[in-house]
């Protein structure tokens, strides 16, 4: 058959479904998380037959948690796909949550047609709506000859600068409309600035107040992780003699096994790193935002201290504490700049061996009697050498985890830090898990969290991910029981988990083995054979119910004044 | 402390919704709001009065130039510039008074739009202060309406002043 040149044109053109996986394609994209429906079905008949990878996840809020483990264990961007509506609505948490952590994330909904929308049609919502404050950015794309165009933009977006999530919008008729593909080289963000350089004079003067400062303090955020800073906040350290505390976004962006690293700080930071936050005549900040878990009461914040800080976002700079030395730049551009900028080594021993003295007169503690959750950590570190990946949930596990479990690498630790997403652990562990399939990941989690996306099971099972649950089961809200205990005169209101199913039976019907722990002795072997039990394994852990964790801050305090359970911190 | 702002904003649905929902959602309170396109169509510019003290306002243009649409924000409040706004002001006006009301529109060089029996409708432009005085010199009379536009602002001479270098982002 001939063919005119108008049917040649024809043939040269894509639906909008092509076109997105064109797109997609473009973009190095070889996993996308998510769930199907109506308004996406023409996307999904692309998707099946194309070469990206689709993990169907049981919850669209799981899709979104999946993707940012993916994309924090893989440095890559993650994807989430949801229909319209409802699909798009589950989607919010998760999106929200990459929000606050700075996660880059293209999430995908379906829309109902362009001319249905607004007339509160069968599964529409104003989905760019709901998200306008979660978002970096986001598009309803309402043309198709925009498609390509448009998640160009997005995942540029939400790569660069300060990363986030990003929204694109698409109404399911521009899905089986037609049009060339074309992907423009060059994107017009005449108001997006993602490239900013270190200011040459702010450098000189941090360099000059880290060579006068006599109590200097390294202070990481997970800007470190996020701009690969790990070497550099190495380098400055270890270079200058200057210790080293964290954020939770932080955590392993400094080696945890360093004579240098003092520990996490705030409501549940060490002693140490608290005091040494108080006393500390230099903050170096280092893509960190001064979250108020972190400071405690503003005003008794680093009474003495100078502050630096290195940021690639400028709001955050001044935004909850002042800046004696801002520096608006990429943590690692940041760090290098600085490096190049100091000669020779700093000395700081008399600093040093008081924050040593911290250290041994307030160590990490809890009694060796029971079934302790540290005592579990403390073996899974033996067992995996410190070498596994750890996703957690939210409460009181997470900062066990965070206290026990050290860690030498970036990119190994993935929890909710900003939000505090109970339900984030599970599905994040599978992300990182087809990130990064040569890994152990390892989820801690409570019987709380786990059963806000307990239904991930399937796809765990589905995919033989080899996810090793670890559910530190106190039969309690944990976190809310201990709260409740210190500042609510023990009153647990509906904090106790009454109905909990049998955890082990639940793995076993999503054919995940599983072992329940009931006392010390069984831990290490417990372990072992989760870890060597290839694919996924459930431990049930039945901790001892009223543990707590120390040290705490009380809400709204300042770092120095800690409850420590009386028996040390 | 007020100050004035004037941004540069691309002309894109959703824009207006970014801006003010950006000053809700972090708690900043904004005094007006007004918004237009510019000589070129693409381009909107927005002036917006805020009330804040000095970190409020520092805040307030960092967060705003984060925003992807934003292509420029300048704090003009301290330079030479021209601010107006516009005001209608639906009045009492018997017959007997209508001499009095035309005498007061005369002075502020305002105008008279609207005529019913018993009512005017007055516009006026100006400054903050000059509407404020119009409006409560036709108080007495009973004011039955009054609709305001935010201000607008234009710097004065060729100069333009921005609060932090605008982004020019290709994507390269
Ligand atoms: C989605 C969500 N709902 C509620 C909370 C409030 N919250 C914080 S910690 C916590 C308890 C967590 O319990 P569990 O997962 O069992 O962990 P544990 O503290 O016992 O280790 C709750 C309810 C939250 N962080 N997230």
């Amino acid at each position: 058959m001939l063919f005119t040149i108008g049917d040649r044109a024809e043939a040269k053109k894509l639906t909008g479904a092509g076109i997105i996986i064109k797109a997609l394609q473009a973009e190095g994209v070889d996993t996308v998380f998510g769930i199907p429906g109506g308004s996406v079905l023409p996307l999904y008949h692309e998707l099946a037959v194309s070469n990206i990878r689709h993990i169907l996840t049981r919850h669209e809020q799981g899709a979104a948690h999946a993707a940012e483990g993916y994309a924090r264990a893989s440095g890559k961007p993650g994807v989430c796909i949801a229909t319209s509506g409802p699909g798009a609505t589950n989607l919010v948490t998760g999106i929200t949550n990459a929000y606050m952590d700075s996660i880059p994330l293209v999430a995908l909904t379906g829309q109902v047609s362009v001319e249905m929308i607004g007339h509160d049609s069968f599964q529409e919502a104003d989905i760019t709506g709901i998200t306008l404050p979660v978002t970096k950015a986001n598009y309803l794309v309402k043309n198709v000859h925009d498609l390509a165009a448009t998640i160009h933009e997005a995942f540029y977006i939400a790569t660069t600068g300060r990363p986030g999530p990003v929204l694109i919008d698409i109404p399911k008729d521009l899905t089986t409309q037609r049009a060339v593909f074309r992907y423009p080289p060059k994107l017009h963000l005449p108001g997006y600035r993602s490239k900013v350089s270190p200011h040459a004079l702010q450098v000189t003067q941090a360099a000059a107040a880290i060579a006068a400062a006599a109590r200097p303090l390294l202070f990481i955020g997970g800007g470190v992780i996020t701009s690969g800073a790990h070497e550099e906040v190495r380098q400055l350290a270890e270079g200058q003699d200057i210790p080293v505390v964290m954020s939770m976004m932080g955590k392993g962006g400094f080696p945890e096994t360093s004579p240098l690293f003092v520990g996490m700080v705030g409501m549940h930071g060490t002693a140490a790193a608290n005091y040494a936050m108080c006393e500390t005549d230099l903050i170096i900040g280092v893509g960190v935002r001064f979250d108020d878990r972190v400071t405690g009461k503003i005003e008794a914040f680093a009474p003495q201290a100078k502050i630096i800080h290195i940021d690639i976002d400028a709001a955050e700079i001044g935004k909850v504490v002042t800046a004696h030395i801002p520096i608006v730049s990429d943590a690692r551009q940041g760090l290098a700049a600085l490096l190049e900028k100091l000669s020779g080594k700093g000395e700081h021993p008399a600093w040093r061996q008081q924050i040593r003295r911290w250290q041994e007169e307030n160590p990490l503690h809890y009694e060796r009697c029971g079934l302790k959750p540290q005592y579990v950590l403390e073996e899974l570190y033996n067992l995996t050498k410190g070498q596994a990946l750890i996703a957690t949930d939210v409460g009181q596990h997470q900062m066990w985890a965070v206290h026990y479990y050290p860690l030498e690498r970036p990119r190994a630790f993935f929890s909710s830090c900003g939000l505090g997403t109970m339900g984030f652990g599970v599905p994040a562990a599978m992300g990182a898990a087809i990130a990064r399939p040569e890994e152990t990941v390892v989820v801690i989690t409570g019987d709380g969290s786990f059963q806000m996306n307990i239904q991930e099971l399937a796809t765990i099972s589905h995919y033989q991910l080899p996810v090793k649950i670890i559910l530190m089961n106190n039969g309690y809200l944990g976190m809310v029981r201990q709260w409740q205990e210190f500042f609510f005169d023990r009153r647990y209101a509906y904090s106790e988990m009454l109905g909990n199913p049998d955890f082990v039976k639940v793995a076993e019907a999503y054919r995940i083995p599983g072992r329940l722990v009931m006392t010390s002795e069984e831990v290490v072997p417990a372990l072992t054979e989760a870890l060597a039990t290839p694919g996924p394994f459930l431990l049930d852990v039945k901790i001892d119910r009223e543990e707590n964790v120390f040290p705490m801050v009380p809400p709204g305090g300042t770092l120095n004044k800690m409850v420590t359970g009386g028996r040390g911190a | 402390m007020k100050r004035t702002l004037s941004v540069l904003v691309e002309n894109r649905p959703g824009v207006l919704t970014r801006v003010a929902g950006l000053f809700s959602r972090r708690g900043y309170n904004i005094d007006s709001l007004a918004v237009g396109r510019t000589e070129n169509p693409s381009i909107s510019r927005m002036t917006i009065v805020v009330d804040g003290d000095e970190q409020i306002i520092e805040q307030v243009g960092k967060q705003l130039n984060k925003l992807i649409d934003v292509i420029k924000i300048s704090d003009i409040t301290d330079d030479p510039y021209v601010g107006r706004e516009l005001i209608l002001i639906k009045v009492n006006a018997e017959p007997a008074v209508r001499g009095e009301i035309m005498q007061i529109v005369d002075i502020f060089r305002a105008r008279i739009v609207d005529i019913a029996r018993n009512s005017l409708i007055i516009e006026a432009t100006g400054d903050a202060d000059k509407i404020d005085a119009i409006e409560n010199s036709l108080r007495p009379f009973g004011i039955r309406e009054v609709v305001r536009t935010g201000k607008i602002a234009m710097l004065r001479g060729a100069k333009t002043r921005g609060m932090e270098a605008s982004g020019n982002d290709t994507g390269e």
